[in-house]
């Protein structure tokens, strides 16, 4: 799957997207996060906060608990502050 | 211009929210035009990155709530990214509508859901040439949004 990030968390892991296959067990939004941030101490930094981590799956908010299953696209990334 | 737009230039927010009086049934318009402040003199930009595709598809979804909801005409919302300068306008919501209080109501709401859902974040460039912080979310906002949810409560 592609994943993205945006904002203090693109900068702090350096990259603005990459192309991942986490394992099977990565079942959920919250897990992906969770997994990535034992990638390396720039993703450790990144996701040190994992509840302040907005996710969205195709281009749509979800909750940490949902399903990554099947995802083409998962965007990971601080609270919007447009507007 | 359709009906959100994510641009990355200065625009003109009257004449964006003036397309909207586009017949007779059209009895009022309300518009809100968020700006950059310059912060007492302290920032020459703000830096909006956005999410290319989702930023348009959400706020897309949050427009098409906000006609269910009110009997709106018409609506614009016009987004900018990348370097907006103080007095530049970062924002447009503008909706249209037989009566007033659909209008007003839409427009408030479209405004909330845009600011806690739509993929924008804002950092800083101060007049002395650096590159501040990314600017922190605030639960103000978040409780702006959950009163049109509590409002949809029965009772």
């Amino acid at each position: 799957m592609r994943v993205l990030y945006f904002a203090w968390v693109r900068e702090r892991i350096g990259l603005a997207e990459e192309e991942l296959a986490p394992p099977p067990e990565v079942a959920t939004a919250g897990e992906l996060v969770a997994w990535l941030a034992l990638r390396g101490d720039n993703y450790a930094h990144a996701f040190e906060r994992p509840g302040t981590i907005r996710v969205a799956v195709d281009r749509v908010h979800v909750p940490a608990s949902a399903p990554i299953a099947g995802a083409r696209e998962v965007a990971l990334f601080p609270p919007m502050t447009g507007g | 211009m359709a009906e959100v737009s994510i641009v990355g230039t200065a625009f003109d927010p009257a004449a964006e929210a003036a397309r909207l009086v586009v017949d007779g049934a059209v009895g009022a318009t309300v518009s809100f035009v968020g700006y950059c402040r310059d912060e007492g003199g302290r920032l020459a930009a703000l830096e909006l990155e956005h999410y290319p595709g989702m930023a348009e598809e959400e706020i897309g979804r949050i427009a098409a709530e906000a006609k269910r909801r009110w009997p709106i005409t018409g609506l614009c919302v016009v987004h900018r990214h990348g370097l907006v300068r103080p007095g530049e306008p970062i924002v447009l919501v503008a909706t249209a509508s037989a009566h007033r209080a659909a209008a007003f109501d839409a427009a408030a709401f479209l405004m909330d859901f845009l600011k806690t859902r739509a993929p924008f974040w804002k950092r800083e460039h101060g007049a002395d040439g650096s590159t501040g912080d990314w600017v922190a979310a605030t639960d103000a906002d978040d409780s702006a949004a959950a009163r049109w949810a509590e409002a949809e409560r029965p009772g």
